[in-house]
């Protein structure tokens, strides 16, 4: 097959990190070893996924490890989102709301309509694609949520201050946040094919598969990212709305202990 | 004297750290009443519970007779306006802002609030991002007076301001008293307390210490009249 890739292959195209650590020390970049060391950890990383893919994508194998699977992603995503957002503790689970709602709703969808069959070798990948892509969605849109409340607090109290409701007085950063969470999903989504060439599709095309049939599995895999994006973004903010106000229209601090300890006043 | 606000027993913690520690006060629906202290005595929450942006830990608090937290809180703030210690313009137009209390007002209605702060009519299309610390102020002013309150806050509104748009703030806010608003001012100034007269609260250490006239302050021995006097000589 075109995409058979040998173990020997795969150390000749190193060479490709060579160039970089030579690169870098010819500038005196000083990421010689961050280079070696993420090019390392990325192929063993990727080797062991794919040994435990092995097991969960052969036919003969339960879907429930597949599902089991999806599960352990939404987890480590939500982990790696609590830790980019360390300001604010509750968003480790509200991502993790937000990710399994969004699982449910764009995996609903596919799956739902026969777009793909339920099989451990489309529910992974898919809800890989999706989950990965949202997660870096979440965090763009719960990083600046926490800067606007943040930064903006007096902003936001004169807001509150004439008499605004609080979700009329978040209603400008909200908005804000998520159109830059979202902007750059649709951007990729208008330039894809112009610009680049998506890695589903090119996994898919260097794998032998009919290019035209790659592109409509590239195509449900964008709509799929999207769809995935728009809901966990939104969910994301609604849900830091809800935690960052009283229900009685007050701003609480985006302090860990503070915050619990206004909003039980 | 009718009471404008009551405050009996009033303790607010943060982070375990008390702010306010049993404050009883009255103040009176006349004049402007200011509230004076050093930074961090507690005078700005003293303020911020009036509108509840904050809430007591303990105690109770009185609006014109009726306990505050038994009226509807997004109604009682139309009831008491708050401008800021810094200017906080929303992005946008002078119009804009004015916009955002009142959706549907008129031009008319607009270069009307823009004259009680003393801003003229050309200043609506202005963007925000052009204006100076004073005009930004008034123009914070005119959005609070938009939303027609008894009552407004102010929040050491000259902390940021030179000495001219400072005296022409303080102007204002005793023409808003003459025009039948009462005013809460806080300040650290000495020297704008008594420029602004009326009703003067001394708070030290999250508790009033003192409450009169400054004359009556000082004529009372006490930690207040220290501060006062202190405060006074130096100016």
């Amino acid at each position: 097959m075109p995409g058979d890739v040998t173990p020997i292959e795969v150390a000749a195209a190193l060479l490709l990190v060579v160039v970089t650590v030579a690169l870098s020390a010819w500038q005196r970049l000083g990421l010689g070893s961050s280079v070696a060391w993420a090019s390392i950890r990325a192929l063993l990383q990727l080797l062991a996924i794919g040994s435990g893919l092995v097991f969960v994508v052969r036919p003969d194998s339960p879907i429930a490890l597949s599902w089991l699977w999806v599960m352990a992603m939404v987890g480590f995503a939500a982990e790696t989102t609590a830790r980019r957002v360390p300001e604010f503790p509750a968003i480790r689970w509200l991502a993790l709301t937000s990710f399994a709602a969004a699982g449910v709703v764009t995996l609903g969808i596919i799956f739902g309509l026969g777009i793909f069959p339920v099989e451990g070798r489309t529910v992974v990948p898919l809800a890989g694609m999706m989950i990965g892509n949202a997660m870096t969605a979440t965090i763009l849109v719960a990083r600046r949520l926490v800067a606007e409340f943040g930064d903006k607090r007096s902003e936001v109290e004169a807001r509150l201050a004439l008499g605004q409701s609080s979700r009329q007085a978040a209603r400008p950063y909200l908005r804000e946040a998520l159109r830059t969470a979202l902007i750059p999903q649709i951007e990729t989504t208008k330039a894809v094919g112009i610009v680049f060439l998506p890695g589903a599709m090119t996994g898919l095309i260097l794998a032998g598969v009919d290019p035209i049939d790659a592109v409509l599995v590239q195509v449900v895999v964008m709509y799929l990212v999207l769809g995935a994006a728009a809901t966990t973004t939104v969910i994301i903010a609604l849900g830091v709305r809800r935690h960052v106000f009283t229900p009685d229209h007050r701003l609480v601090p985006l302090q860990p202990d503070v915050e619990r300890a206004n909003r039980s006043s | 004297m009718p009471a404008l606000f009551e405050f009996e027993s009033v303790v607010v913690r943060r982070g375990g750290r008390p702010v306010l520690n049993g404050v009883d006060l009255v103040i009176p629906d006349l004049g402007p009443t200011v509230v004076v202290g050093p930074s961090g005595s507690g005078k700005t929450t003293l303020l911020r519970l009036c509108n509840r942006l904050d809430v007591p830990t303990s105690g109770s608090i009185r609006f014109k007779g009726r306990p505050l937290d038994s009226f509807d809180v997004l109604s009682l703030r139309h009831q008491i306006g708050m401008v800021f210690q810094r200017p906080t313009p929303f992005p946008g137009t002078v119009g804009d802002n004015l916009r955002v209390a009142v959706d549907d007002i008129d031009r008319s209605g607009m270069v009307e609030l823009l004259r009680r702060a003393e801003l003229e009519g050309s200043f609506l299309d202005r963007d925000v991002s052009g204006l100076s610390g004073g005009e930004a102020q008034r123009m914070c002013l005119a959005r609070t007076l938009a939303v027609e309150p008894s009552v407004v806050l102010m929040d050491e509104p000259t902390a940021s301001l030179d000495e001219a748009p400072k005296r022409q703030l303080e102007r204002l806010a005793s023409r808003l008293v003459e025009s039948g608003v009462m005013v809460l001012w806080v300040t650290h100034e000495l020297a704008q307390a008594q420029r602004l007269g009326g009703h003067v609260v001394v708070v030290l250490e999250g508790r009033v210490a003192g409450t009169g006239t400054v004359d009556e302050i000082v004529g009372r021995e006490g930690p207040a009249s220290i501060f006062l006097s202190g405060g006074l000589d130096a100016g």
